[in-house]
C-alpha cells in the first residue's frame, strides 16, 4: 500500500490546484491530486478559457460586420451558433488533455475522484463506480473551487435560465437575453450573445456596471456597451421571473417599487459565486470557514495543521491567476524554502474580455482617497494613440494613479482593445515597486497600445505628449 | 581661453565634498601651486592648489556649500588677457578635467602614488566605503531618503536581499523605538524630536563629515564585528627609566612620550606576531607585511586616525617626530586622504586622561584596537613581596573572526615582554 501514501495530496485539479501539485513534485515532492470531474478546471472547462473561445468567434464576426471600415467587403457574414460552441469545447478538450500530460511529466499521481478529508493526514477518495480508497500525506491542500451562487427564486433549469455553464454550451441562440449581473462573468456574456445579435437587458444591483472597476472605467464601458445596442439597468433588482413556455417574463424592480416587466428568451443568473466547501470533510476538522468560505492564514494554512486551501474555495478575489499564486506560494512555503512571500492581494489584476475590454490592477481612484492617499492621475485615450487608430479602436483609456507623496504606482485602470494584454506592464511595475520615474524612463516600442500606458504615467505628472 | 576650475576628487570614495572657504577673491592672481580654497572632504579639510596661472575670473560655487559633486566647475581661472566677459566661453564640459587631476595635491587617486605606497591597500577600504551596489526597489530608496533612512543600515528582504518598501517601513518603526538606548543615533533627528516633544532645553551643534562618517563606521563596527576583549597589566618601570635615560641624552632635539614606546611595542609585537595583524574578508583573511599603526587623536572636528606606516621599521624618536607632526597637523585638520586611510592595527590612549583601563572599538576593516589606560602607581606583589611599581592596564579588542583568543592572548604576551623589557627592542 506503500503508492497510497504521500506528501502532498491536492483535492481539486484546477488552475489552483494543479500548480500547487507541479510545484509540489518539482521540488521533491510525492504528489498526487484528486478531481472528480476535468483537469484544468472550471477555469480551463467552463470559465476562463472556453469564453475566451466563444468571444474571439464573436470577434472576428463583429469584424466581418465591419468588414468594409477597413476596405474589405464580406457578404451577409453569418454564423453557427452550434460550429461556435464546438470550437470553445475543442480548445478546452485540448488544453485539459495538456494538464494531463504535465502532471504525468512531473510524477503527479493523478486520482479519477472525489475526495474528502477524512481524519488527520487523510483522504478519502470516491470513484464514479463508488469505489473508495483512503490516501494518506502530510500535507492536505484543498483546491476545491467554486461554483455559481444560485439565489432562491432563480435557480437555474438548464433550459430557460441559464447559468455560466448552459451558457457556454447554447442548444441555440436566442433572440432576446436578460443577464443579471454585470460582473466580469455577466458582462462576458452579455457582450458575446449581443456580438451575435441577441437583444441583450443587464440588470445590476449596484448603481453602475461592473462594480468592482474604477468609476471612471465603469462609466465608459456602460457608454460602450450602450452603444453596441445593450439594455443596461443598474440600481435593479429582479425580483421574480414568470415563465413560459418558451420565454420568461422578468419582473425588475427600478427603483421606487415600479417594476417593470421584460420578456425574454432566455435568463442568465451572473450572481457571483460561492466557494465549494461542502462535503469535502470539513466538520471532522478544526478548518474555519467564514462567510462561506475557508478562512487561511498568509500561506494558505487553516487551523487544521497540516490542511491548506487555496483558491476561489479560500475566498476572493475568485480569479485563476490568484489559485495558482497561492498555490506556488502554499507549497513552497509547506517545503520550508527560503525568502518565500505571501501573495498581496493588492496587486492582483483583473480582467474582463467584454468589447470593450476592461483589464484593471490595484487601487481605483474612490479607493486610493478613501485610503488617504493624496494621489494623481493620469488619463490617455485610444484616440490619441497611432497603433489604436490603424487597428480601427479608436475608443478607450489608460488611467493611472499615482500616491502624491512617494511616486509609488497605486492602481491601473483600462478599457478598449487589448487591454487585457497589457496590463501586465503595469502590474510588473507595482510588483517591482516602481515610480513614476522609472516608469516614464523606460522605453516603449512605436507604434504599439502600450505606449498609452507610458503617456498616462507622463500626464498623471503634466508631461503627456500625444493628447 | 577661460579654464573651469574642478571640484577635486581628494580620495577614492569621495563623491562631493564642502566648499569651506575661498583663499583667493575674485580679480586675485593665482600662480600654479597657490592654496585658492579648502575643501572638506568626508575625512579632513584639504587644500586646492591652482592648475595654471591667472587671474581667477569668477568664484561658482559659494564658500560653505556642501554636497559639491566630485567635478563639478567651482571656479573659472583667466588666462593672461582675457577678463571677465569672456567667462561665457568657458564650456562647461571643458576637457580641463583631466589637467586639474594631474595637478591635485598628491592624494588624487588619479595619482600614481598608491602604487608606492604598499601599505595602502585599496581593497582594504571597502568596507568603509560602501562601494557596492545596494540592491533595493525605486520605492524604497524614495521612501528611504524621504523618511531620512539609511539604505547601508537595512536589511532586505526582497528576492536576493533586495530592499523593498516594507524594509523602509520597518525601519522607520525600529529606528524609532530604539532612540532610548542608541547611542550612536542620539544626535539624530529622533532624539531631537523626543526633546522637542518633551520640552527639553538643548544646543544644536551641527555635524560635520568626519562626525558623520565615524558615527556610522563606529555603529557598524559594532553591528558588524564580533569584538571581544583582553585586558592585560604592565609594569612601567623599566620603560620609565629607559625614556628618561633617552630624553636626557637627546637634550632636546626630540622627547620620547610614553605613547612612543607603546607604538614601538606594537611595532615590534605585529612584526613578531603577524597573526594579530590581519583583516577579516568573506573569502580569507589578510595578513599585512607591514605595522601600519593608526593612532586615534581627537581633534575639534572629531576623531581621526593618522598612521605611522611600516612602523616596526622606524626608531623610536622617528616615531615620536612623526607622531607630534601627524598630531599637530589632524588637530589642524590637514591631514592628506593617505594619512589617515588604511592602517593595520590601531592604537587609543585614555592614560593621559587618568582612565583606568576601557575597551575601544575595533577600527574596520582592521582586527585590533589597543585601548591603553593611565600608567599608575600600584602595590604590585613580586616573590611574595609588596612592592610599588608604575603599572598600566592595556585591553585589547578584536575582531574574533579574525583574531581569536589564543591569538589575542599571545600577541599580548609579546607586548607585554616588550613593553616591560625595552631593551628587547633593539634585539
Amino acid at each position: 500500500m506503500s503508492e497510497k501514501i504521500f506528501d502532498v495530496v491536492v483535492i481539486g485539479g484546477g488552475p489552483g490546484g494543479y500548480v500547487a501539485a507541479i510545484r509540489a513534485a518539482q521540488l521533491g515532492m510525492k504528489v498526487a491530486v484528486v478531481e472528480a470531474n476535468h483537469l484544468g478546471g472550471i477555469c480551463l472547462n467552463w470559465g476562463c478559457i472556453p469564453t475566451k473561445a466563444l468571444l474571439r468567434s464573436a470577434e472576428v464576426f463583429h469584424l466581418m460586420n465591419h468588414a468594409d471600415a477597413y476596405g474589405l467587403s464580406c457578404e451577409k457574414p453569418s454564423f453557427d451558433i452550434k460550429k461556435i460552441v464546438e470550437r470553445s469545447r475543442s480548445v478546452s478538450k485540448q488544453l485539459s488533455g495538456g494538464i494531463g500530460h504535465l502532471l504525468k511529466k512531473n510524477k503527479v499521481t493523478v486520482f479519477d475522484a472525489y475526495g474528502r478529508l477524512k481524519g488527520k493526514g487523510q483522504v478519502e477518495i470516491e470513484t464514479k463506480d463508488k469505489k473508495k480508497e483512503i490516501l494518506t500525506a502530510k500535507h492536505i491542500i484543498l483546491a476545491t473551487g467554486a461554483r455559481a451562487r444560485v439565489l432562491p427564486g432563480f435557480e437555474p433549469d438548464g433550459k430557460l435560465v441559464w447559468t455560466y455553464r448552459e451558457a457556454m454550451v447554447p442548444d441555440m441562440m436566442p433572440k432576446s437575453l436578460l443577464v443579471v449581473g454585470s460582473g466580469a462573468i455577466g458582462i462576458e456574456f452579455a457582450s458575446f450573445y449581443r456580438t451575435l445579435g441577441a437583444e441583450v437587458t443587464v440588470v445590476e444591483l449596484m448603481d453602475r456596471v461592473m462594480p468592482v472597476e474604477d468609476e471612471e472605467i465603469s462609466g465608459l464601458a456602460r457608454k460602450a456597451f450602450e452603444k453596441a445596442g445593450m439594455k443596461i439597468m443598474t440600481g435593479a433588482k429582479v425580483v421574480k421571473l414568470e415563465k413560459g413556455k418558451d420565454t420568461v417574463t422578468c419582473h425588475v424592480d427600478v427603483g421606487g417599487g415600479k417594476i417593470e416587466k421584460i420578456t425574454v428568451d432566455r435568463v442568465i443568473s451572473a450572481v457571483g459565486i460561492v466557494a465549494n466547501i461542502e462535503d469535502i470533510g470539513l466538520d471532522q476538522t478544526k478548518v474555519k470557514t467564514d462567510k462561506g468560505r475557508i478562512v487561511t492564514g498568509a500561506y494558505s494554512e487553516t487551523d487544521e495543521v497540516g490542511v491548506y486551501a487555496i483558491g476561489d474555495v479560500a475566498g476572493a478575489p475568485w480569479l485563476a491567476h490568484k489559485a495558482s499564486h497561492e498555490g506556488i506560494v502554499c507549497v513552497e512555503k509547506l517545503a520550508g524554502l527560503k525568502n518565500v512571500h505571501p501573495l498581496n492581494k493588492g496587486q492582483i489584476p483583473g480582467c474582463t474580455y467584454a468589447h470593450p475590454q476592461v483589464a484593471s490592477v490595484g487601487l481605483t481612484e474612490a479607493k486610493a482617497k478613501e485610503a488617504g492617499y493624496e494621489i494623481k492621475v493620469g488619463r490617455f485615450p485610444f484616440m490619441g494613440n497611432g497603433k489604436a487608430i490603424a487597428l480601427g479602436e479608436p475608443e478607450g483609456l489608460v488611467k493611472t494613479i499615482f500616491d502624491a507623496k512617494t511616486g509609488a504606482l497605486l492602481g491601473a485602470h483600462m478599457i478598449g482593445a487589448e487591454v487585457t494584454e497589457m496590463i501586465q506592464g503595469l502590474v510588473l511595475g507595482m510588483t517591482l515597486e516602481t515610480t513614476e520615474a522609472e516608469l516614464m524612463h523606460t522605453v516603449f516600442p512605436h507604434p504599439t497600445l502600450s505606449e498609452m500606458m507610458h503617456e498616462s504615467v507622463l500626464s498623471a505628472y503634466g508631461k503627456a505628449i500625444h493628447f | 581661453m577661460p579654464v573651469n576650475i574642478l571640484m577635486p576628487a581628494l580620495s577614492p570614495t569621495m563623491t562631493d565634498g564642502t566648499l569651506s572657504k575661498w583663499l583667493k577673491q575674485e580679480g586675485d592672481d593665482v600662480k600654479a601651486g597657490d592654496v585658492i580654497a579648502e575643501i572638506e572632504t568626508d575625512k579632513a579639510t584639504m587644500e586646492v592648489e591652482a592648475v595654471d596661472e591667472g587671474k581667477l575670473g569668477k568664484i561658482l560655487v559659494a564658500a560653505g556649500t556642501s554636497n559639491v559633486a566630485v567635478n563639478a566647475p567651482i571656479a573659472v581661472l583667466l588666462e593672461e588677457g582675457e577678463d571677465i566677459s569672456s567667462i561665457g566661453s568657458a564650456p562647461t564640459s571643458n576637457p580641463i578635467q583631466s589637467t586639474v587631476a594631474q595637478t591635485l595635491p598628491s592624494p588624487s587617486p588619479a595619482t600614481p602614488t598608491h602604487s608606492v605606497e604598499p601599505s595602502m591597500v585599496t581593497g582594504s577600504n571597502k568596507p568603509q566605503s560602501g562601494g557596492g551596489r545596494i540592491f533595493s526597489s525605486p520605492l524604497a530608496r524614495r521612501l528611504a531618503e524621504q523618511k531620512g533612512v539609511d539604505l547601508k543600515s537595512i536589511q532586505g528582504s526582497g528576492p536576493y536581499g533586495r530592499i523593498v518598501k516594507a524594509d523602509i517601513e520597518d525601519a522607520k518603526v525600529g529606528a524609532v523605538s530604539s532612540v532610548p538606548n542608541s547611542v550612536v543615533s542620539s544626535s539624530g533627528p529622533d532624539a531631537k524630536q523626543l526633546a522637542d516633544m518633551l520640552g527639553m532645553e538643548y544646543i544644536e551643534f551641527p555635524n560635520n563629515n568626519i562626525k558623520k562618517v565615524t558615527a556610522r563606521r563606529l555603529t557598524e563596527a559594532k553591528q558588524v564585528v564580533p569584538h571581544f576583549y583582553l585586558s592585560v597589566d604592565c609594569v612601567l618601570d623599566n620603560l620609565l627609566k629607559a625614556r628618561s635615560e633617552i630624553n636626557a641624552v637627546a637634550d632636546g632635539a626630540f622627547k620620547l612620550s610614553v605613547n612612543d614606546f607603546i607604538i614601538k611595542a606594537n611595532a615590534m609585537s605585529l612584526k613578531a606576531y603577524p597573526s594579530a595583524n590581519t583583516s577579516w574578508t568573506d573569502d580569507a583573511v589578510i595578513q599585512y607585511k607591514h605595522a601600519d599603526i593608526s593612532i586615534a587623536v581627537a581633534t575639534p572636528n572629531g576623531l581621526i586616525t593618522p598612521i605611522i606606516k611600516a612602523a616596526e621599521t622606524k626608531s623610536l624618536h622617528e616615531i615620536s617626530n612623526e607622531m607630534k607632526d601627524l598630531a599637530k597637523r589632524a588637530k589642524d585638520g590637514k591631514l592628506k586622504p593617505i594619512e589617515f586611510q588604511g592602517g593595520s592595527f590601531s592604537i587609543s590612549n585614555l592614560g593621559m586622561f587618568g582612565v583606568k583601563n576601557f575597551q575601544a572599538i575595533v577600527n574596520p576593516p582592521q582586527s585590533c584596537i589597543m585601548a591603553v589606560g593611565a600608567g599608575e602607581e600600584r602595590v604590585v606583589v613580586e616573590n611574595g613581596q609588596m612592592v610599588i611599581r608604575t603599572v598600566m592596564t592595556v585591553t585589547l579588542s578584536t575582531d574574533h573572526r579574525s583574531v581569536d583568543g589564543a591569538v589575542g592572548a599571545e600577541y599580548l604576551q609579546h607586548f607585554k615582554r616588550f613593553i616591560e623589557n625595552p631593551v628587547l627592542m633593539l634585539a
